[in-house]
């Protein structure tokens, strides 16, 4: 009954709202706005070119190499961070001051930097996304309860042990909170950064089409695979939530 | 007679240990001056009202903490932090719960191969009548099992030591006596040094070569009584209820 009404009611709702969308765009006269079938009809145009894929994977490749670039670098600085107090308290107001400065903002500075390639986009998902997993993998070596740590003290084992079996896995629920939350925000801002600059991604896509002969359809059908993918993505982090070795922190 | 080794040897000699913790500005004194002495293999049990000072005491004694003043002595070196000599069975458990039983039973062994390890750990799962739940975790376990995989875990180090606090008090009086049975079979074989702190009067008699009652905070020893009687232990026989009662009546009940 649950499992019905969590897949049932959303589609419902979505059903009600196109079907709200076609009425007013059919009522109306503006010519501009398209009707959800002509999006559809958009869609299907970009995928028999074949530019959609290519959009697509280079979004995809973007956000795949900041994101990973953010993670080899923020669990171990997290990780480092919130073991040994006077790295955390010399890093910390750093982190704090540069995490609310919104990536967009990074972009004339990136561009300046990095010119208008792949490096720029990459860039600016780097910034975006290491910060939610530093604080995350920081805060969650923090919440280790003391006792598993004073256990772990009491049987005297190597630094290296201690570190592969208790503060590691202890945290890695939390490292995957924050790769979660730093993919979502990746994705965010990999969309703005290729409408700045760049000739490929589905952020070139939404102005190019505007830019190129007001094409509507296609804004909105890049609206909605840029909603969709963002969705697959957080899909694919929860899978990780699921693996045996993190269930632990949910069961309970 | 073990009682007359107290405040002489012993293997573990605890010297007017007291300890106070900052409260409000004031000072709560929890520990006021304690001092007894463990043979080797001996079994003493701790009781005393709650909030005394039981945990407390012990995790001075096991290195985890340090007195205010006094010292503790275990194999004649001073107490100066917690070792694999001595593990501590905590009131909280503290089973990981991101390892699975076997992964948990390996942790402390520092020798052999993995191969050698798994099966010492299997071992000692068995031992504790968890065969069959070596990869489970601890979050598929009852808070029974959960106690005997930490009780597993601290024997398959074969510590010279073992310190309980309050091991079974989160379980319900049938598994509490399983457990206790189970731990004499173990302890018989082994012959560990335990010092177990309870609150449960009877718990102390089943399982104690001597018990000492704790006073109110701050802390202090009221009374030591010797139990000389060989295991198994009939709970209900009249020696064992006589000495409860005088036990109960020095914890004012
Ligand atoms: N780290 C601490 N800081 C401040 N006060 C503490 C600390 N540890 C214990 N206390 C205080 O010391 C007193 C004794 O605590 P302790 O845990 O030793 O009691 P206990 O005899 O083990 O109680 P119980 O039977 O409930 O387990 C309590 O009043 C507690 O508030
Ligand atoms: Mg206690």
């Amino acid at each position: 009954m649950h499992r019905v009404r969590k897949i049932l009611s959303p589609v419902a709702l979505i059903s009600v709202l196109l079907a709200a969308w076609w009425i007013v765009v059919a009522r109306g006269d503006g010519a501009i706005f398209p009707t959800p079938w002509q999006v559809v009809q958009g869609t299907r145009e970009l995928i028999a070119d074949g530019t959609l894929v290519g959009h697509i994977s280079a979004s995809l490749m973007r956000v795949g190499a900041g994101f990973l670039l953010a993670t080899l670098l923020a669990v171990p600085l997290g990780l480092w961070m919130g073991r040994v107090d006077a790295v955390y308290d010399t890093l910390n107001p750093i982190f704090q001051i540069l995490r609310p400065i919104s990536p967009i903002a990074w972009i004339p500075i990136a561009i300046l930097w990095l010119g208008v390639g792949n490096a720029a986009p990459i860039f600016l998902i780097f910034i975006a996304a290491i910060f939610p997993m530093i604080v995350q993998t920081a805060a969650g070596v923090h919440t280790i309860e003391q006792r598993y740590l004073q256990a772990a003290e009491n049987f005297g084992v190597s630094r290296a042990k201690l570190f592969r079996q208790v503060v590691f896995p202890a945290v890695l629920p939390q490292i995957i909170v924050g790769m979660r939350i730093s993919l979502g925000v990746g994705w965010l801002v990999v969309v703005a950064a290729e409408m700045i600059a760049l000739r490929s991604g589905l952020g070139y896509l939404i102005i190019d089409s505007r830019n190129a002969g007001n094409r509507y359809d296609l804004v909105v059908s890049g609206m909605v695979i840029i909603g969709l993918i963002g969705l697959l993505l957080d899909g694919l982090m929860r899978l990780l939530e699921g693996l045996k070795s993190v269930r632990w922190r949910y069961a309970r | 007679m073990r009682g007359e080794a107290v405040g002489i040897t012993g293997r573990i000699l605890v010297r007017d240990i007291k300890k106070g913790f900052a409260k409000d500005g004031g000072r709560l004194d929890v520990v006021g001056g304690i001092s007894f002495a463990v043979d080797d293999g001996e079994i003493v049990g701790i009781v005393g009202p709650s909030g005394c000072g039981k945990s407390t005491l012990i995790r001075i004694i096991a290195g985890f903490d340090r007195p205010d003043e006094g010292q503790v002595l275990v194999d004649d070196l001073v107490q100066k932090g917690p070792s694999a000599k001595g593990i501590v069975i905590s009131q909280q458990g503290s089973v990981f719960p991101w390892l699975t039983v076997r992964q948990n039973l390996m942790f402390g062994l520092n020798q052999g191969s993995e191969r050698e390890k798994a099966e010492l750990a299997d071992h000692y799962t068995a031992l504790v009548g968890l065969k069959g739940f070596e990869k489970s975790y601890p979050h598929e376990l009852s808070g029974g099992m959960l106690k005997r995989v930490e009780i597993a875990r601290a024997l398959v180090v074969k510590p010279e030591i073992l310190y309980m606090d309050e091991p079974f008090s989160a379980l319900d009086a049938l598994m509490n006596l399983r457990l206790r049975i189970e731990l004499l079979r173990i302890l018989e074989k082994e012959r560990h040094t335990v010092v177990l702190i309870t609150h449960d009067v009877e718990e102390a008699l089943h399982l104690s070569d001597r018990i000492l009652v704790l006073s109110p905070r701050p802390t202090r020893i009221q009374a030591t009584f010797e139990v000389p009687f060989p295991h198994p232990r009939k709970l209900t026989s009249p020696e064992i209820q006589t000495l409860k009662s005088s036990i109960l009546s020095e914890l004012g009940i």
